[in-house]
């Protein structure tokens, strides 16, 4: 026996031995995400995918400015130079394209591979017509219509109804290579040798294992060349592996370390990095039936959250309170009446008045449907648990019950008709990047289940007129003051129980400099750089 | 023999059949949708309408099973929805990694605890038995996830020797083996507690029966005693090595997901999360077959080893 613990303490004492340590130069990621994202153009795996293969390896022709993490990220030319939109055709938006870009292949960039990309996920009939690629992005570019070459450095896109939110949609179509495609003409394979624009090009994609990008040397973008050679992207769903993963050098950088190894990192000397970023963790209610039907109860029940004790106690300062759908100091936040904080004794006021007397007398009950996971959930079920806990004390008996993430958004989709027609609410957190997916997808009368995420449904006449006047209005000074008037309106019908902002916690070793963690979803990896 | 095994081939046919159409009957009816689970969160239930028109989901289930049962005889587990490679290539790939980690983990456990069995039976009552079930009793009790956990706490995070996860792409052998070593550890723990029980069990029932006493008795040393219990004992402990490899290969879905190993097991997972149906069924299907040949080899090989044992 002795003999054997010696042996296998010499082998793992070998083994260990022989290890390597980590190239210079080269910054190593794990990722949330249980799958590598889609690199074939239009990337999967919801904004973890954009973050990090969609903006790495393509460039749509409006992009986000990811360098400061002192306001909301926002739109900056990309592929276009310039654009404006036709004031005789207001559904006609001109862009003018940048020159002397270059695709990975080498090919250059021209309108051809704006009209390619776009056929590519439209044209059903088109040979390059990516179902998947579609299927991603399409619900993304829902006012687009048509994409025209004017000439080679100019393209015009076409809407099906005058909107200004088209730059916020363009931002989300990855441009491919053309010419790449025509060498494999397949989009498995394309996704294996993918050629877009960006700032770091594929080398390396093992399916489910990791995928490997380097620096492209030819990329046009003086300012936003990449500081590291090299960026390795590792699936890693579970946060324990991340984070052993973390702790014994495998990678420089996780996303969402569990909240309570925070502590230990930081103790440690990983750097914790986290900003406000749009990102909304709620309840999203029933308004056709009791008790949510009432807005006074939805007031209490917003009343009762306490949300610094949700953040302090379960997520070590990981997330802010929200009060309403964007955070204070966003430009869509405005001034609204209710200013949402814990006020327990307001709560059980409002509930009297609204018939519900407390605890004692006919509690407001409902049932809400949860997830026990799953992406921007944070942590479901302690989280929905001390929600539960705040609404009784109050007098608010909810019922919670948990469903597997995918079956909850599925399920969601519907509305509450079906198996869900006993369900008065859904917890699922939401972006809220740009102004459709903030108030248009959730509050428009038109966007009703299953045209689009208006579940509840919300239908005020003074919300939808909002909305089509940011839509018509081209300014974005004047439409962001038009969406803050909205929003609060919103926040004092109080259709959700807004409950905490998630900071996007990132872990990461000492040795990565130059990291700005941006208001925003995505990331900026071309600042980067990996010490020793 | 060889009528046998082709009754046996020929029996699993309708084994696998069945078993494909309880996989495929519970992949479909558990809740949650493939499209559904890789479209963006935003997509309304138009868009994933649309989706599975175009996968072909929108199919009653006896068509998409019968569509699918047709390219599966030719050859064809269709193709992956998350990653649109072959699903025949998804599973070739995982599956050469868990038969590595299976037969790693079955080596370490299979020789340690036949060791460990044989060494309790022959020192019934003593000690070193009393130490060895309790060793065996561990290695079943022990939940192999945490056993997992444990590790990478120790030897990853603690002392930094051994990666905490995946199997490393590059580095060659050397670095490979250092990626193996906790989860071989980890998987090898429950089969090495059952086969120390086993062995130690069927041995002690050889060493019960009268024919030992006759060895002894007629003088033979206790090596030789030793050679005919093994030889005797061996039919019964080679069932439990195959049930044993089979529940390593399939059953490793926990071990491989805490450290991220792309097997089999941590493929199946990632399917039924993405809801990646032709990948789970594929998968399943695959080791299914696996199974079932593996159990044919096992009935075999116990033919050879007891020619008692006689197939018709």
């Amino acid at each position: 026996m002795n003999r054997f613990l010696i042996v296998a303490a010499s082998l793992v004492s070998l083994l260990a031995l022989v290890g390597s340590a980590g190239a210079q130069g080269t910054l190593r990621v794990g990722m949330t995400a249980s799958d590598i994202p889609y690199s074939g153009g239009q990337p999967d795996n919801g904004f973890e995918g954009f973050r990090f293969v969609g903006y790495q390896i393509y460039e749509p022709l409006i992009a986000w400015d990811l360098t400061r993490s002192d306001r909301p990220a926002p739109l900056v030319p990309g592929l276009a130079e310039s654009w404006e939109v036709r004031k005789a055709e207001p559904t006609k938006w001109v862009f003018k394209l940048r020159r002397n870009v270059k695709f990975h292949d080498g090919s250059p960039f021209t309108a051809d591979a704006v009209v390619f990309t776009w056929e590519s996920i439209k044209k059903k009939d088109a040979p390059h017509f990516d179902t998947y690629g579609s299927a991603q992005v399409s619900p993304r570019l829902a006012s687009l219509k048509a994409v025209k070459k004017l000439d080679d450095s100019t393209v015009e896109i076409e809407t099906n109804t005058p909107t200004s939110f088209v730059p916020y949609q363009v931002c989300y179509l990855m441009i491919v290579s053309p010419v790449q495609w025509q060498k494999v003409k397949d989009w498995r394979k394309f996704a294996e040798q993918p050629s877009g624009t960006g700032p770091f090009r594929l080398t390396k994609l093992v399916p489910r294992e990791r995928l490997e990008l380097e620096a492209f040397k030819d990329y046009w973008n003086p300012n936003r060349r990449p500081k590291v050679d090299k960026v390795v992207f590792l699936p890693m769903p579970e946060p324990t592996t991340r984070l052993a993963a973390l702790r014994s050098g495998q990678v420089d950088w996780i996303e969402v370390p569990p909240p309570d190894a925070i502590p230990q990192l930081k103790a440690a000397g990983f750097q914790i990095v986290m900003n406000t970023y749009p990102h909304n963790w709620t309840h999203t209610l029933r308004l056709d039936k009791e008790p949510w039907n009432n807005k006074l109860v939805r007031k209490a029940a917003n009343y009762a959250i306490d949300r610094v004790g949700i953040c302090k106690s379960l997520l070590n300062d990981t997330c802010a309170p929200a009060s309403g759908i964007t955070y204070k100091g966003h430009p869509w936040f405005g001034n609204p009446k209710e200013k949402y904080e814990y006020n327990p004794a307001k709560a059980k006021e409002l509930l009297r008045q609204a018939g519900f007397d407390g605890v004692s007398k006919r509690p407001a009950k409902a049932v809400h449907l949860i997830s026990t996971s799953g992406s921007g959930q944070m942590l479901p079920l302690p989280m929905n648990e001390l929600v539960q806990k705040n609404l009784k004390e109050v007098g608010i008996d909810i019922d919670l019950q948990p469903v597997e993430w995918n079956a909850l958004t599925q399920r969601f989709r519907v509305g509450f008709t079906g198996e869900n027609a006993g369900m008065n609410a859904w917890n699922i957190s939401f972006n809220f990047q740009e102004p459709w997916s903030a108030f248009g997808r959730f509050f428009y009368s038109k966007s009703v289940v299953p045209v689009s995420l208006n579940t509840m449904p919300y239908i005020n006449p003074e919300v939808d007129k909002l909305l089509d006047e940011a839509a018509q209005t081209f300014d974005i000074g004047r439409q962001n003051e038009i969406l803050a008037k909205l929003h609060e309106i919103v926040v004092d019908d109080a259709p959700w129980i807004f409950i905490v902002h998630d900071l996007n916690p990132r872990a990461l070793s000492s040795k990565v400099k130059g990291f700005v963690p941006p208001q925003s979803w995505f990331v900026d990896l071309t600042s980067v750089s990996v010490g020793k | 023999m060889w009528a046998y095994v082709g009754r046996r081939l020929l029996l699993a046919i309708p084994t696998l059949v069945g078993a494909s159409i309880i996989v495929f009957a519970m992949v479909h009816l558990a809740p949650g949708d493939p499209m559904s689970a890789v479209m963006p969160v935003d997509a309304s239930q138009a868009d994933i309408e649309a989706a599975r028109r175009a996968y072909g989901f929108d199919q009653p289930l006896p068509v998409q099973y019968f569509r699918w049962l047709v390219r599966v005889v030719q050859g064809d587990l269709g193709k992956s929805i998350a990653t649109r490679r072959p699903v025949l290539q998804d599973v070739y790939d995982a599956l050469k990694n868990s038969l590595v980690l299976a037969l790693s983990a079955s080596l370490l456990s299979f020789g340690i605890g036949i060791g460990l069995g044989l060494l309790a039976a022959f020192r019934q009552g003593r000690v070193l038995d009393k130490l060895m079930s309790a060793v065996a009793i561990v290695g079943v009790s022990v939940p192999h996830y945490w056993a997992g956990i444990i590790l990478i706490i120790f030897f990853s995070v603690q002392l930094n020797w051994l990666p905490a996860m995946g199997a490393s792409a590059e580095g060659g052998a050397v670095e490979y083996l250092r990626h193996m070593a906790l989860p071989t550890i980890a998987l090898a723990l429950i089969p090495l507690g059952v086969l120390t029980r086993v062995v130690r069990s069927a041995a002690l029932d050889i060493l019960a029966q009268e024919f030992v006493l006759a060895l002894r008795a007629k003088g033979l040393g206790r090596a030789a005693v030793f050679a005919h219990v093994v030889k005797n004992a061996a039919p019964q402990i080679l069932t439990v090595l195959g049930l044993q490899f089979g529940f390593q290969l399939g059953g490793s879905v926990l071990v491989e997901t805490v450290f991220s190993w792309p097997g089999t097991g941590y493929l199946m997972n990632l399917a039924i999360f993405q809801r990646d149906l032709p990948v789970l069924q594929g998968v399943i299907l695959v080791l299914a077959t696996f199974f079932v040949l593996l159990n044919l080899a096992v009935d075999l090989m116990q033919t050879l080893v007891d020619p008692r044992i006689a197939r018709h």
